[in-house]
């Protein structure tokens, strides 16, 4: 993707005049002096040392934005065509930097500290506390576990979507209105599911769902209060949200395969079951690979469909760490925390994906 | 097998799966016209096995005698509703601006700052994909209490296009990638900047795949919940946020809530019909090929 770069800044510095030059570097320099100057007095403003400063701390956000202006304009005067490329990229940049970095920096210093926002005394630095608390919290192991069980239903979720991705593959009539169908699901809201299906259908004196259950048998289709039946039911939400997801990653591998390998396995007289497995399947591999490491990270992520539906109940049986965080901030009003369960949840995450990755990452399709 | 039996299981067995994701979207509409009684003696055919009623949409102020009248309930759907068209559009938007530029800019340009190059500044965009909300919803919250953005629009539209700009870039990157850079380079002969380059030849190729961005973030943002509910409260809840609140309530109106579920469906079911094209187009780029 190296097309024109190379011929970048150097050649092109040269066409820019000594005087914009200077115009831009007084103009990044000046900037960088206003904003700082800004944070300073607001800074001493916010603590108590002075009595000069705005009332809350939107005109400093404000004060960013106009900065970033001054840089990107700056550059220009300063670089010319350089500059003009870096306007591509820039403002993402700096917009990921301002919303990302400071609050994961500012997490941290709240992970440390004991801060209920109900009670009088605000935010107080604790130390490890937090930390120790965790480690002997059941609740919060209760939930990685449970997130280990949901995450593991991924594969299931997988074997599922692969199979309708075969059935829409097939030579049928309506694959249009088929699809569409399929793929509903996964754009409906989360909250909205919880609504639809794990208050209403899954309702245990009425719900259609629990009337099919007791029409095939089952005297007692407790979906939600049974605890292992409940993980499973929320397990089964989810799925019915995400397979489309899966269903449609894997249909496009699917037919990005030649149909000259598939038809040449048949001329062999190999049956569509070996077929499948010997040819389609490896095949599919990267794909398959490149989609399940996707839906896992979407499925670390798990809360909507769990607060809304049985709030982490019964007895914890469906939390995930997410929907106990939520409750963390939500009801108890506990920020520092919560926020020191958010934290090391971020570097399992981290650091299981960068092990899946690592493992995955010579099946899956090359992005970079 | 015979060819004959083959092709009716797969009939059959893709008839089964329309109704396992067909039927709660169907069950939730029709909900909307049950009375009480219909709700708990579990009647599913309408007209057959009970007679639809305006109840649902009246509980909204939407039926047909009270569209005319005052409605408070109705007022406050319409708000929590433009909320959401406005939080997700705006989201959205935002997002698509600056990352397909950014996608652009990494496919097309070298750049290097300090150790910086590319590969890593993509990884940068990329790899807020796997923060979770939970890391970032309670310094937001205290962060907002401090810029004055709590139960903000501005404040919520800044968090969707956060939210939705990886997905973006991603979604952008593949498409830009895909375009022979040949297209552009003979635009900057004849004298075109960077820049011209892009708006005049570039944007217009790249369209179907900005339009599969931005539709995709719409429908992700239109269903974000964790954020709304952290940090909205009156002014600017969404619609999501109304779903999740009535369901808490004891004695559940099934009508009025299946009213409010299917109008915070209804958009996306719409998008998903008619737009269905872009919505696969943006989900595969990038991860099939």
């Amino acid at each position: 993707m190296s097309s024109t770069a190379s011929t970048g800044r150097d050649a092109v510095t040269g066409l820019v005049s000594s005087q914009r030059q200077a115009l831009g570097a007084w103009l990044v320099r000046g900037a960088s002096a206003v904003f700082a100057v800004e944070v300073l007095v607001q800074l001493l403003y916010a603590t108590g040392l002075t009595t000069v400063g705005f009332p809350n701390w939107l005109p400093v956000l404000i004060g960013f934005a106009l900065w970033g202006a001054a840089l990107c304009t700056g550059n220009i005067f300063r670089h010319g065509e350089a500059g003009w490329r870096a306007l591509f990229v820039l403002p993402a940049v700096l917009f990921t930097l301002a919303l990302v970095i400071f609050p994961t920096v500012f997490g941290l210093f709240i992970a440390f500290s004991d801060w209920n926002l109900q009670s009088a005394g605000g935010r107080t630095f604790n130390g490890l506390d937090n930390l120790k608390q965790l480690i002997f919290d059941d609740r919060v192991w209760n939930a990685l576990g449970n997130m280990v069980f949901y995450v593991a239903t991924v594969l299931v979720q997988y074997a599922i979507a692969f199979g309708l991705a075969l059935l829409l593959n097939a030579d049928i009539r309506g694959r249009k209105f088929f699809r569409v169908a399929f793929l509903l699901p996964f754009m409906l809201s989360p909250v909205a599911v919880s609504w639809m299906i794990g208050k209403s259908m899954l309702e245990y004196r009425f719900g259609p769902v629990t009337n099919l259950l007791r029409f095939f048998g089952w005297e007692n289709p407790s979906l939600l209060t049974t605890p292992w039946l409940a993980k499973a039911t929320l397990a089964a939400m989810d799925a019915w949200v995400w397979i489309p997801f899966m269903m449609i990653l894997l249909l496009a591998g699917l037919q990005a395969l030649s149909k000259e390998v598939q038809e040449a396995a048949k001329v062999d007289g190999a049956t569509p079951w070996q077929g499948f497995w010997q040819i389609s399947f490896p095949l599919m591999l990267p794909v398959s690979i490149t989609t399940i490491v996707l839906r896992t990270i979407f499925q670390l992520k798990l809360a909507d469909i769990v607060i809304n539906t049985t709030s982490g109940g019964p007895g914890g049986a469906t939390d995930t760490v997410s929907s106990f965080i939520f409750r963390e901030y939500k009801d108890r009003s506990n920020v520092g925390y919560g926020t020191m369960v958010a934290e090391v949840y971020l570097i399992l995450i981290i650091i299981f994906i960068s092990l899946l990755l690592r493992f995955t990452s010579r099946y899956m399709q090359k992005h970079a | 097998m015979s060819q004959a039996l083959k092709k009716a299981l797969i009939y059959i067995a893709l008839g089964i799966w329309t109704v396992i994701a067909l039927f709660p979207i169907f069950w939730t509409f029709s909900t909307t016209f049950k009375v009480a009684k219909d709700v708990q003696m579990g009647k599913i055919i309408p007209w057959v096995q009970y007679q639809p009623a305006w109840l649902g949409l009246r509980a909204i102020g939407l039926s047909p005698d009270t569209i005319f009248t005052e409605s408070t309930p109705r007022t406050e759907f319409l708000i929590r509703f433009w909320n959401s068209i406005l939080a997700s559009l705006g989201g959205a938007s935002i997002a698509l601006m600056i990352g397909a530029t950014a996608a652009y800019g990494l496919s097309r340009f070298e750049y290097k700052y300090a150790i910086w190059r590319n590969k890593d500044i993509s990884f940068f965009f990329l790899s807020q994909l796997i923060l979770p909300p939970v890391v970032l919803a309670m310094p937001f919250l205290v962060l907002y209490k401090e810029l004055a953005l709590l139960d903000s629009l501005f404040g919520l539209i800044l968090i969707y296009a956060l939210m939705v700009l990886p997905i973006v870039i991603w979604i952008m990157r593949d498409q830009f990638d895909s375009i022979p850079p040949e297209l552009e380079q003979a635009a900057l002969v004849d004298g075109c900047s960077s820049w011209g380059a892009f708006l005049r030849i570039v944007v217009p190729v790249a369209l179907p795949g900005m339009v599969a961005a931005f539709i995709l973030s719409v429908v992700l943002c239109w269903n974000e919940y964790f954020f709304a509910a952290l940090l909205t409260s009156t002014k600017a809840k969404t619609l999501p946020v109304m779903v999740a609140s009535q369901t808490g309530s004891q004695g559940i109106s099934w009508w009025s809530m299946a009213a409010i579920s299917s109008a915070a469906i209804l958009p996306l079911i719409i998008i998903g019909i008619f737009l269905e094209r872009y919505i696969i187009k943006g989900l595969t780029a990038g991860a099939v090929k």
